[in-house]
């Protein structure tokens, strides 16, 4: 077969590698055939019949997207008889559609809509009643409005193979077919609504958005999730500060248009009518609104006289804020307050990573790299679950590069669906991997994702075995949240400046990390910027003065506190955040709430207020300034990340030199359904029936292996 | 759950008939034979094709809606079909079908209560030469008028049909 081919479309001479599909050889050539079902990612499907084309020599029309070019080819894509074609699909497309456009949250945005404009007929033949049927709620998130539904079964495809779902499905026959959920009446799966985002016209749509806005209404807003660190870019389409959705059709950023149910509607505590608005400061006993003024001068005040006395401060930063955000806190904290008492909720042992990993290059994989590994292991996450976007991308590998998935878990995760899964009890995941080592080291390359049950030595000891396996070995070290990574980074840690330079090096003492400045009897000060670490332990010292920056006060850690700055939350800011995979991206102000300022502005607002000199203060400047100082971040490309893309940060030269503490890791245990303390104030995460899920589920009961059984088991070998 | 012996043997069968990895291709038979043991297409038997034949229940729903021959309820112990297709419909398969719903008392897919008759309206049976055609379970008849159609049920009611000529 010749290869490249060459062929003729509308009289231009083209050609293309072999195996091509005539739809995309033309759309290189900026021909555009139009389809519904053909969907770059997912089987072919050949369902729409709108891509017919005419070849010479062939009797009847073909259909562009299931025929690879062929040398010789003579097509013509806008002949009388293929506009006729199109025409008559679009006519019986529409012989049982409503066309309630007016009243239609995809109006504006509707493909069918914008078919029938470029190529459909003004008038149809038809004059027999529009069979009608109900429309349906299958989910909180989930409607289906069958009459408008053109059957493209791109949510069939979508949930089964990109998700790995299969919640969707086709009832009936003919013109009574439509759309079914796999319970009956009601769906139980991921509520990711890929399906609802991908469906060409109105037929699916979501419980969020529906008969909310017009879509020329909004702006369109690219910034990152704020829920897991994965890093998915959202689209948010805001209507006067208010955010009316979120997707992210345009596939811009590195996770292309997947989201889960957090990504795409889990925006909603934004909204929540607990926010707070206004400063409060605690005068006989209860917290009162007050001015920032106020506010700001009353905390300036105690920080400068607990300063002026020698007492103790007690820093505590968040693993949601930007890493402007972050670097600035510690700043403020290590020479304005002068402390080391700084640290944040660990949820995964970055640094031990680091170190075991300095002076390498190419061990640290990229989020891409998912995407393109030859093979991966995950050890000791339940992927789907913790990080969606990440468990996506390995099946979207397998799918289409046909990378083989290795999962050694406590419990039945959905790699074992099509890799293979090894059951080993929690602490015994070495000897599971000794017995994956033979077939690992015959694998080309290797990247290994880990949970936080793999922390300190154990983290050593893993890249001792990807060492042993002599095949080039990338890692992936799976925190929590939204920016842990960033915390991690920007030196929020008691031994740690940015860049991880131990602190030493700057002439400071390490300070107290949060459990022990939590159980300091003697704490003057503690300030909370954007974490709940009260839910998990109490305060020790009963008359510390305890300042919060927070988003809702009814956290455990904001009702303890005698000021609290109502804080912007991270769709309303701009500056950078760093996920899982240490890929840097840029968060873009969308929505507004009345009354809260950045935590970024909060700590440069109290600088001034204590007449001290942070310099940079603007998220821009502090991007400038941790792209000169931060090891890692040195070498970030700025018109990348000004630009929505990601672009990873680069591993550190040498040693990382700390007390490594495995103990405070904690790792979230977050489900799909659920989001820490953040999680809570999203009505509609918690309105599934799957919520709040639970990790190693398992809806065929297989055993989730108990620590203490002993037991190693392969349930899956591909 | 359980088949006859003859039934779990011809599952047995059906499923090496496939390339490996191609066990889907059994539901459509395996519903088909189940049905005529079990009566319809239960919930239950869905799961259990679901399971053998390593498919979603989902998928197994989808091909039930798709084929007008697998039935959710039960029938009657005849099931009687008339074809009002387009060579039948020009040569009184229509009629046919009206005064069947009519004696019987029975609409599409519905059963007498005792559960003896049920009727459905079908497609095409192939039995285009020898319209107009109704098939009783598995058995054809051809060329059928009124007067025929009834004395054919009449012998279901008396237990004739089947042992002499009709």
């Amino acid at each position: 077969m010749a290869d490249p081919v060459k062929f003729m479309v509308d009289g231009q001479h083209l050609q293309a590698p072999a195996g091509t599909l005539l739809i995309n050889a033309a759309k290189e050539a900026g021909i555009a055939i139009p389809a519904f079902c053909y969907y770059d990612g997912i089987s072919l499907q050949a369902a729409c019949r709108m891509c017919l084309v005419e070849v010479e020599k062939t009797p009847k029309l073909q259909v562009a997207c299931t025929l690879p070019v062929a040398e010789g080819m003579v097509v013509h894509t806008d002949s009388p008889q293929v506009r006729k074609a199109r025409k008559g699909t679009l006519e019986f497309l529409l012989t049982n559609h409503p066309l309630d456009c007016p009243v239609c949250d995809k109006g504006g945005e509707c493909e069918l809509q914008d078919m029938v404009f470029r190529y459909g007929a003004g008038e149809s033949r038809y004059r027999e009643t529009k069979l009608h049927v109900d429309e349906k709620q299958w989910s909180p998130i989930v409607f289906y409005d069958a009459p408008r539904c053109i059957l493209c079964y791109r949510c069939v495809r979508i949930c089964g193979e990109g998700l790995g779902v299969a919640a969707l499905g086709i009832g009936n026959r003919g013109a009574a077919a439509e759309i079914v959920p796999n319970k009956g009446d009601h769906l139980e799966c991921d509520e990711c609504g890929a399906c609802i985002d991908i469906c060409p016209v109105g037929a699916l749509t979501s419980g969020t958005y529906r008969y909310k806005t017009r879509p020329w209404e909004m702006e369109h807003v690219g910034t990152i999730c704020t829920h897991c660190s994965d890093g998915c870019k959202t689209t948010l389409g805001v209507r006067n500060g208010d955010i009316m959705r979120a997707n992210n059709r345009d596939r811009s950023g590195v996770n292309d248009e997947f989201l889960c149910v957090k990504g795409r509607y889990a925006f909603d505590f934004n909204e929540n009518p607990d926010r707070l608005t206004a400063p409060l400061v605690r005068t006989n006993g209860e917290l009162k609104p007050v001015s920032w003024a106020i506010a700001l001068a009353t905390v300036a005040k105690k920080f400068s006289e607990v300063k002026a006395k020698g007492g103790t401060f007690g820093v505590i930063g968040s693993n949601h804020t930007s890493n402007e955000e972050n670097y600035l806190l510690q700043k403020f904290a290590r020479q304005v307050l002068g402390t080391s008492n700084i640290d944040h909720h660990r949820t995964g042992d970055v640094a031990t990573l680091l170190d075991a990993l300095s002076g390498r290059t190419n061990a640290l994989a990229a989020t891409a790299d998912l995407y393109t590994t030859k093979a991966a292991l995950v050890v000791d996450s339940d992927l789907a679950q913790e990080h969606p976007f990440l468990a996506y991308q390995l099946r979207a590998n397998w799918r289409h590069h046909k990378a083989r998935v290795y999962a050694v878990t406590p419990g039945p995760v959905r790699e074992d669906n099509y890799g293979t899964g090894v059951r080993a009890e929690p602490g015994r995941e070495f000897e599971a991997l000794d017995g994956l080592r033979s077939k690992l080291a015959a694998e080309p390359e290797l990247l290994i994702l880990f949970g936080a049950a793999v922390k300190g030595e154990a983290i050593r000891q893993l890249v001792a075995f990807g060492d042993s396996l002599g095949i080039p070995v990338k890692y992936v070290c799976l925190v929590d949240y939204s920016n842990s990574r960033g915390a991690s980074d920007m030196g929020v840690l008691p031994d740690l400046l940015p860049g991880y330079h131990h602190v030493s090096e700057a002439g400071l003492e390490p300070g107290m990390n949060c459990d022990q400045i939590l159980s300091a009897p003697n704490l003057d000060v503690l300030w909370v910027v954007g974490a709940n670490p009260l839910a998990r332990q109490p305060l020790a010292a009963a008359n510390a003065f305890v300042v919060v920056n927070e988003m809702f006060l009814s956290t455990e850690t904001a009702r303890r506190a005698d000021v609290v700055f109502p804080a912007m939350s991270a769709y309303e800011k701009n500056g950078t955040v760093t996920n899982v995979c240490g890929d840097v991206q840029k968060l873009t102000k969308g929505a507004k709430t009345m009354g809260t300022k950045s935590d970024l502005d909060i700590i440069a607002l109290l600088a001034k207020e204590m007449r001290a000199d942070l310099g940079a203060t603007t998220p821009e400047q502090v991007f400038e300034e941790i792209r000169t100082a931060v090891p890692g971040y040195q070498k970030l490309p700025f018109g990348v990340i000004e630009t929505g893309g990601a672009a990873a940060t680069s591993p550190l030269n040498g040693r990382v030199q700390f007390d490594p503490r495995p103990e405070l890791i904690r790792p979230a245990g977050n489900t799909l359904f659920t989001s820490g303390t953040l999680g809570r104030f999203s009505p509609m995460l918690n309105s599934v029936i799957e919520s709040p899920g639970a990790l190693y589920h398992d809806p065929h009961h297989r055993p989730f292996i108990e620590k203490g059984s002993g037991q190693i088991v392969t349930v899956q070998d591909k | 759950m359980t088949f006859s012996p003859e039934l779990e043997a011809r599952f047995a069968k059906l499923l090496k008939s496939y390339p490996p990895g191609r066990t889907r291709s059994a539901v459509v038979p395996m519903l088909l034979y189940a049905q005529d043991e079990v009566g319809c297409v239960s919930q239950e038997l869905i799961e259990e094709v679901a399971r053998r034949c390593g498919v979603t229940t989902l998928q197994v729903d989808e091909v039930i809606g798709y084929y007008s021959m697998l039935h959710r309820k039960p029938l009657g112990k005849y099931h009687v079909q008339v074809c009002t297709n387009i060579a039948c419909q020009a040569l009184g398969g229509e009629e046919l079908y009206e005064h069947a719903s009519r004696t019987l008392g029975l609409g599409n897919k519905e059963a007498t209560p005792d559960g003896l008759i049920s009727l459905e309206e079908v497609e095409c049976m192939g039995a285009c030469s020898w319209a107009p055609a109704i098939q009783i379970n598995y058995d054809f008849h051809h060329l059928v008028t009124p007067e025929r159609f009834d004395r054919l049920i009449e012998a279901l009611r008396d237990g004739s049909y089947g042992k002499k000529a009709s």
